[in-house]
């Protein structure tokens, strides 16, 4: 007996093992995203060092010809650009000076320079077939008719969410779901959790993006795995990131619309996988079920019919057992 | 024969009404449409979300019982000749019953359960409920989940074994209720899980 008993409780290892086997492979998969970094050097690099050698840091120097000392000055931080993330940014083969105007080169930079205007998205790649794939047009009328448009006089456009000096396509060919999340959802908390930005714009009071969540469970977990526009976008097939921004009234708010099985998100999250991998009418795996598993929406086909076809042969079997019985009973009772 | 004492039935009817819950919010969840629902999806994640604490607890309940009352001893699976045993239940069920058979293992109030009883309570009580639970945990608290124990990922398998266990669970509960209906008469072991008192054959 006592002996028997270690081989029953191997019985619980069996999960274990399964469990602790399968994770580190999971997690590993994570891991491999930003290995495939080469060595590209812009051909500007010793150019825009002129302009990071002050704008890339948290300090710069200023030589006083008069005392013949440096002296160290903090660089306001919403001035300070990142080398790094500058160099994979879309626009990382291009000049300071391809945007900004060779005035800058001087210090302290001419107050004129304060107002220039630039250009905007579509100066450069308006009707440009070669990338026609985005579809700017269309992305330029959308975002015409979002609320965020109703600020341009305020100074709003297009570069408030591209910063210039960052912007990187992400969802378009994202290795790490949750990355690209992170990384959308950031490009609204800039100025959503940061009062100092959103003020620029609005006379409104700070917005609690926190709390006008409140009525959706799980709110971490949410916003890990969803992101802002899936909800507060207009959906569009034929754009890969809608950009219409609906009225707050026009937000999601029902949990099914993405707890479903013809959930948006595969109209818009995981739009780009959902077209290769759905399979059968409403039946998609792959698409989903790398990243997520979405209660609702996520339907296994194989589990699926292996699950109905089980009940049903239960349920069978029972009708069968109980014909057998009745019959056996009315036979007992016959003779 | 006084089989069932109080608590046994307490928690069996807490156990059968919190499953059944999770079975329905859970099939609520799963099977969610734009259509009219018939529990809206916000509703059936809190129903379901109480219904799994409720079961946690009464599983307590059942877990305890087991450790600290004589009821344990039915749980005591005694390997030597368990298959043999095993298919003889079978084969009563699947063609003993129709010949009006006798029971071929009687109910005593040393061995209350027949062998097929014995190894599927266990397997249900042991493994699929205590791994439904631990999974709805998992899923009610994914930040532990999360940063502690499993990858992000992690939630996928817990989620997927959580749904298996709640299928396997499920398909346990239509058999155990229709063969509930094999007593001596088709509600006397229904009316023994309500007074206690098992009424055998003859
Ligand atoms: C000696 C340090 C220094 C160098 C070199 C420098 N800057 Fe600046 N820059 C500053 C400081 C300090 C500010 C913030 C104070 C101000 O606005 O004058 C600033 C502000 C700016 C602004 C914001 C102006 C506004 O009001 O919106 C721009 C744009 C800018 N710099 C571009 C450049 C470019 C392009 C270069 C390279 C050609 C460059 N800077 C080189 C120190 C420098
Ligand atoms: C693709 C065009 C482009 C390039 C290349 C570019 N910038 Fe800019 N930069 C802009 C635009 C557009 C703005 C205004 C952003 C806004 O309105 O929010 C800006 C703003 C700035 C500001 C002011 C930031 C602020 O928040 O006030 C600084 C400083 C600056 N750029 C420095 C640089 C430096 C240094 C480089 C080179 C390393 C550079 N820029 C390259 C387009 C560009
Ligand atoms: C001054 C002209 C100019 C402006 C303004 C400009 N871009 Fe670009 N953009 C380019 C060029 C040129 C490239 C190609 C750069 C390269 O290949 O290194 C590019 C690359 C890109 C890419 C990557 C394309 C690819 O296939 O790799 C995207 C996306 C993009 N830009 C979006 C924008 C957005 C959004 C804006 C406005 C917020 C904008 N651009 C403003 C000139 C511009
Ligand atoms: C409210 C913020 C916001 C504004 C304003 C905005 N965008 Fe975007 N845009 C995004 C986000 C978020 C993405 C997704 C980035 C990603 O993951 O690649 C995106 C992606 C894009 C892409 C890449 C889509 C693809 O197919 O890969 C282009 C091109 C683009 N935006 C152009 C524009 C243009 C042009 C404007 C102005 C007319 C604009 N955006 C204004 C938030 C914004
Ligand atoms: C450059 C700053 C900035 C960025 C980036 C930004 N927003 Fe906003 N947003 C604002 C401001 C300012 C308002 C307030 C508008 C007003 O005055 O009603 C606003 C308003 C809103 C509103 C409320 C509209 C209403 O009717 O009350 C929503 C929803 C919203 N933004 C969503 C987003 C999302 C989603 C993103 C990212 C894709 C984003 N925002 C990015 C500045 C920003
Ligand atoms: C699951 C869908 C969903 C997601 C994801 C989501 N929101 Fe919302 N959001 C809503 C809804 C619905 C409301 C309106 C709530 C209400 O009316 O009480 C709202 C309200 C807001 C408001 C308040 C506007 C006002 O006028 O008070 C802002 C700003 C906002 N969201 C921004 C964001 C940002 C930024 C993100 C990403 C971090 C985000 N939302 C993610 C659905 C969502
Ligand atoms: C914008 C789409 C969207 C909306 C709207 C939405 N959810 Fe979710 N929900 C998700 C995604 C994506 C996940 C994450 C799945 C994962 O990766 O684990 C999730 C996860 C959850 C989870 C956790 C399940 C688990 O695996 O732990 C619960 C509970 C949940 N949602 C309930 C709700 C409720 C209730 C509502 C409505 C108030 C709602 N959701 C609205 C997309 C959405
Ligand atoms: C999924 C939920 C259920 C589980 C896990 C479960 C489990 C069990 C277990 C372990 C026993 C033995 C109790 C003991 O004496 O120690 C038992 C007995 C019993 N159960 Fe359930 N049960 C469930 C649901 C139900 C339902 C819904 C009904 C009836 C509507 C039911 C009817 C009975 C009856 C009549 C008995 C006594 C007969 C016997 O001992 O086999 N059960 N159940």
């Amino acid at each position: 007996m006592p002996e028997n008993k270690h081989y029953f409780f191997l019985i619980f290892l069996v999960p274990v093992l399964f469990l602790s086997g399968y994770l580190p492979a999971v997690s590993q998969e994570d891991q491999n995203s930003n290995d495939q970094e080469t060595e590209w050097v812009s051909e500007f690099y010793e150019e825009n060092e002129q302009c990071f050698k002050c704008h890339g840091e948290a300090k710069y120097s200023l030589y006083d010809e008069f005392s013949e000392r440096e002296v160290h000055k903090l660089m306001c931080e919403s001035r300070v650009i990142n080398r790094d993330k500058y160099y994979i940014s879309n626009h990382k083969s291009f000049s300071c000076l391809d945007c900004h105007d060779g005035g800058y080169q001087d210090f302290p930079h001419p107050v004129e320079l304060r107002t220039e205007e630039h250009y905007a998205c579509l100066d450069c790649h308006g009707y440009d077939e070669n990338y026609a794939q985005y579809h700017f047009e269309e992305i330029e009328e959308e975002y015409v008719q979002s609320i965020h448009a109703e600020l341009e006089e305020e100074g709003f456009n297009c570069w408030k969410c591209h910063n210039p000096h960052t912007y990187h396509i992400s969802i378009r060919n994202t290795t790490n779901l949750h990355e690209t999340i992170a990384y959308d959802n950031n490009i609204c908390l800039d100025c959503h959790s940061n009062f100092n930005r959103f003020q620029l714009l609005t006379e409104r009071d700070e917005i609690n993006i926190i709390e006008r969540h409140d009525w959706l469970p799980n709110q971490a977990l949410h916003f890990g795995n969803v992101r802002c526009i899936e909800c507060h976008t207009q959906v569009n097939d034929s754009i890969l990131v809608a950009h219409l921004l609906l009225p707050i009234e026009q937000a999601v708010q029902r949990c099914v619309e993405c707890h479903s099985r013809d959930s948006r998100l595969l109209t818009t999250l995981y739009k780009f996988e959902a077209k290769k991998q759905r399979t059968r009418a409403g039946f998609w795996n792959g698409a989903v079920l790398k990243e997520s598993y979405v209660i609702g929406a996520n339907r296994n086909l194989y589990l699926n019919i292996i699950s109905i076809t089980i009940f049903f042969l239960t349920i069978a079997g029972i009708l069968a057992h109980l014909f057998f019985r009745m019959k056996a009973k009315s036979n007992q009772t016959n003779s | 024969m006084y089989l069932y004492p109080k608590w046994i039935r307490l928690w069996h009817l807490l156990n059968a009404l919190f499953c059944l819950m999770l079975i329905i919010t859970g099939l609520c969840l799963q099977y969610s449409g734009k259509g009219r629902p018939l529990i809206p999806f916000d509703k059936a994640v809190a129903l379901h979300n109480t219904g799994g604490i409720a079961l946690s607890l009464s599983y307590f309940i059942f877990f305890l019982g087991n450790i600290f009352s004589p009821n344990k001893k039915h749980y005591r699976l005694k390997y030597k000749g368990l298959w043999k045993d095993m298919y003889t239940q079978f084969n009563y069920y699947m063609f003993g019953v129709f010949k009006g058979q006798k029971h071929p293992f009687p109910v005593t109030e040393e061995n209350k359960f027949n062998p097929l009883q014995k190894v599927s309570y266990v397997l249900i009580m042991y493994i699929a409920l205590p791994l439904i639970i631990i999974t709805g945990w998992g899923l009610l608290l994914p930040d532990i989940t999360i940063s502690r124990v499993f990858g992000v990922s992690g939630l996928i398998l817990t989620d997927i074994i959580h749904i298996i266990s709640g299928f396997i669970i499920s398909i346990f509960m239509i058999i155990h209720i229709y063969l509930c209906t094999l007593g001596s008469t088709p509600g006397s072991l229904f009316k023994g899980m309500i007074s206690g008192y098992h009424v055998g054959e003859d």
